[in-house]
């Protein structure tokens, strides 16, 4: 603890007796003196403190049921044990886990490849707007989706894209035949991806935004005295600047490969039903709280968490070999 | 600096972005567009939205339910059979609450802890910092996480909805950064003057923090307005339904609702769409009144936490 040094005597010069070397006395105050000292400080953090102990840490005891047959009415002290046998819907191959890992993988990897870049592009498009103005007019009408809930976002769309929904009534008027988006398995994907990009691909761009504003001017200057054309700045000096953040937010988002659009997915799931909408939350949702398999609900949330740890772990692993900084040192 | 592509006096390179040549009239075109574009998609949707809740009966009966524009007037209909009492009113008081009382809560106790934490030298400091980080890595689980509002007795109380995410680890973080970089001088010389720890959080600290805290509120308050997924899960009765979840049954999911679900008569009841796109409005219209106001904030909370934390 460095930042102690109100609190430090003054150390003891070594080395004026000759011989004996004093002996190191202890340069801290005591505990209790330090704990009268800072008790204010304390109080204040105890509150906050204690909401994160009991919802953050003291749940995670709560994962002992993975390895119970639990049920609510005995609670966990006299539910019984039944060691791994819950596990087994992993190992198994249950067909219905096996179908929500397949759809959380396949929207993973459509999150990844279309919704990822979008906000990349929008920010290396406002960034090159002259005009302040009209950039900060942009930014804050594309921000907004993101302060809607995904029962609002849900409706929205039901609305634009439904049987008698913006788009259909405009078909019809007009005399095309109207689309079935709402509800149809084929386009369910698609519908899920248009709607996280409506809602977030805006609020993704502060960030971009905020490191290319830090780019070095200079790396322009001299690439233009280079003769680089705009596309070629874009290329050599705008995206390199990028891949930094780039790198972090894929190392995140890594992380939540195992989570994809639930309460998005909730709100809709009974139009398409389970086969392509089921994924793993609410594989653990629709199994645990309202199908009463508690102990399979939990080992299927307890090895999703744990996937899901080794992968940030390992991600920022590769990182550091890539020689980037990653999400913590160490 | 000569800049290649700048036809000469068309304008002092200074006034470029980052140094890049001027662009020419195709990019400048193409960007208009795009963006006119993106900005469209967002904007036109919630005046469809807006103009059915608030277009006569007859329109919205003849347009066959959603009016994009509506030119035979205004009529107020939709809104005065949800405000009429009954389900729709009791959901906003709800939701009212929830957002109120969680919004104040979240913002004392991260505030504090943030404040607890940023205080460097105190007993222990690290290792609770550490604790706060630590929980950023892992999810709790959502099977844990209901036993446990279960095991303290929340179940069937809007308490479920407000206490488990009252303090966000990483606002806390946010906050903290921020205080950190106070300068230690206006603290120094409070304490000398005899501030108690909560003055000098109270009078110095939370003041000098006034942004941030307003970012930070305005995410608490949001997601509580929002909440619907726990709200879902631990409220069973209906009567405490937040507006989220009304709007779900009633809008997402189609449920008709009726004259008794408004205490109104319902021979006088407007069309359904006016009824479900007046209901979405009156969820959307709180977070476009305190947008504006709080939005010039965003990049400096946002950011504060990202770079530093």
């Amino acid at each position: 603890m460095t930042d102690l040094d109100v609190a430090r005597p003054p150390r003891a010069t070594a080395g004026n007796d000759a011989g004996a070397p004093t002996k190191a006395k202890p340069t801290r105050r005591s505990l209790f003196t330090r704990l009268r000292r800072d008790y204010p400080v304390l109080l204040l953090a105890i509150p906050g403190l204690l909401i994160i102990l009991a919802f953050q840490y003291y749940p995670l005891l709560g994962n002992v049921i993975a390895f119970q047959d639990y049920q609510p009415y005995l609670g966990i002290d006299q539910s019984l044990w039944v060691g791994i046998e819950n596990f087994r819907v992993l190992f198994d191959g249950d067909p219905e886990f096996l179908n929500a890992v397949k759809n959380t993988l396949i929207l993973t990897a459509i999150q990844t490849i279309i919704v990822f870049p979008a906000p990349i592009v929008v920010a290396i498009v406002l960034h090159s707007l002259l005009s302040n103005r009209l950039r900060q007019f942009v930014q804050s009408v594309i921000y907004l989706p993101h302060f809607m809930s995904w029962v609002i976002v849900v409706a929205v769309f039901q609305q634009v894209l439904g049987g008698t929904g913006m788009i259909n009534n405009w078909l019809r008027t007009h005399g095309y035949d109207p689309i079935n988006v709402i509800g149809n398995v084929e386009a369910f994907r698609a519908l899920l991806t248009a709607q996280v990009l409506w809602k977030d691909t805006g609020w993704a761009t502060i960030l971009f935004l905020a490191v290319l504003s830090q780019i070095d001017r200079a790396l322009y200057e001299a690439s233009a005295v280079d003769g680089a054309t705009r596309w070629r700045q874009t290329w050599h000096v705008t995206l390199p600047g990028l891949r930094p953040i780039i790198i972090l937010l894929l190392i995140l988002k890594l992380g939540d490969s195992l989570t994809v659009g639930f309460e998005q997915i909730i709100l809709q799931q009974q139009a398409v039903g389970a086969d392509v909408s089921e994924v793993l939350d609410t594989y653990v949702y629709n199994n645990g709280i309202i199908g009463g398999n508690w102990g399979v609900a939990a080992a299927v949330g307890l090895a999703k968490s744990a996937v899901a740890l080794a992968l940030v772990l390992a991600a920022n692993k590769v990182a550091h070999r890539f020689g980037e900084e990653g999400v913590y040192r160490g | 600096m000569t800049h290649t592509k700048v036809a000469p006096g068309k304008r002092p390179p200074a006034a470029l972005a980052g140094g890049m040549p001027m662009p020419g009239w195709p990019e400048r075109i193409g960007k208009a567009v795009f963006l006119t574009i993106i900005c469209a998609f967002v904007v036109v949707p919630f005046i469809g939205v807006i103009s059915t809740s608030l277009a006569t009966p007859e329109e919205v009966t003849r347009a066959g339910g959603f009016v994009m524009l509506p030119t035979h007037g205004i009529d107020l209909g939709a809104y005065k059979s949800i405000f009429a009492g009954g389900t729709v009113t009791q959901a906003l008081l709800v939701s009212c609450f929830i957002t109120g009382v969680g919004t104040l809560l979240a913002l004392l106790l991260t505030c504090t802890l943030g404040w607890a934490l940023s205080r460097r030298g105190t007993v222990g400091n690290r290792k609770l910092l550490l604790l706060v980080l630590i929980s950023l890595l892992f999810n709790p689980g959502l099977i844990p996480s209901y036993l446990v509002v279960q095991q303290f007795g929340l179940l069937d109380s809007l308490w479920a909805v407000i206490v488990p995410v009252c303090v966000s680890a990483f606002n806390v973080i946010v906050v903290r950064a921020y205080f950190v970089g106070l300068p230690d001088e206006i603290i120094d010389s409070a304490r000398i003057d005899g501030a108690s720890e909560w003055k000098l959080f109270w009078y110095i600290g939370l003041p000098l923090a006034k942004a941030v805290v307003a970012v930070i509120g305005l995410f608490y308050g949001v997601g509580y307005w929002n909440s619907f997924f726990n709200a879902m899960l631990y409220l069973n009765d209906s009567s405490q339904w937040p507006l989220q979840l009304v709007l779900r049954t009633y809008v997402v999911n189609g449920v008709e609702i009726g004259g008794q679900d408004l205490g109104v008569g319902s021979e006088a009841l407007p069309p359904q769409t006016s009824i479900q796109m007046a209901i979405l409005m009156i969820s959307i219209v709180p977070i476009l009144a305190v947008y504006p106001f709080i939005q010039r904030h965003f990049a400096k909370g946002v950011l504060t936490g990202a770079v530093k934390g």
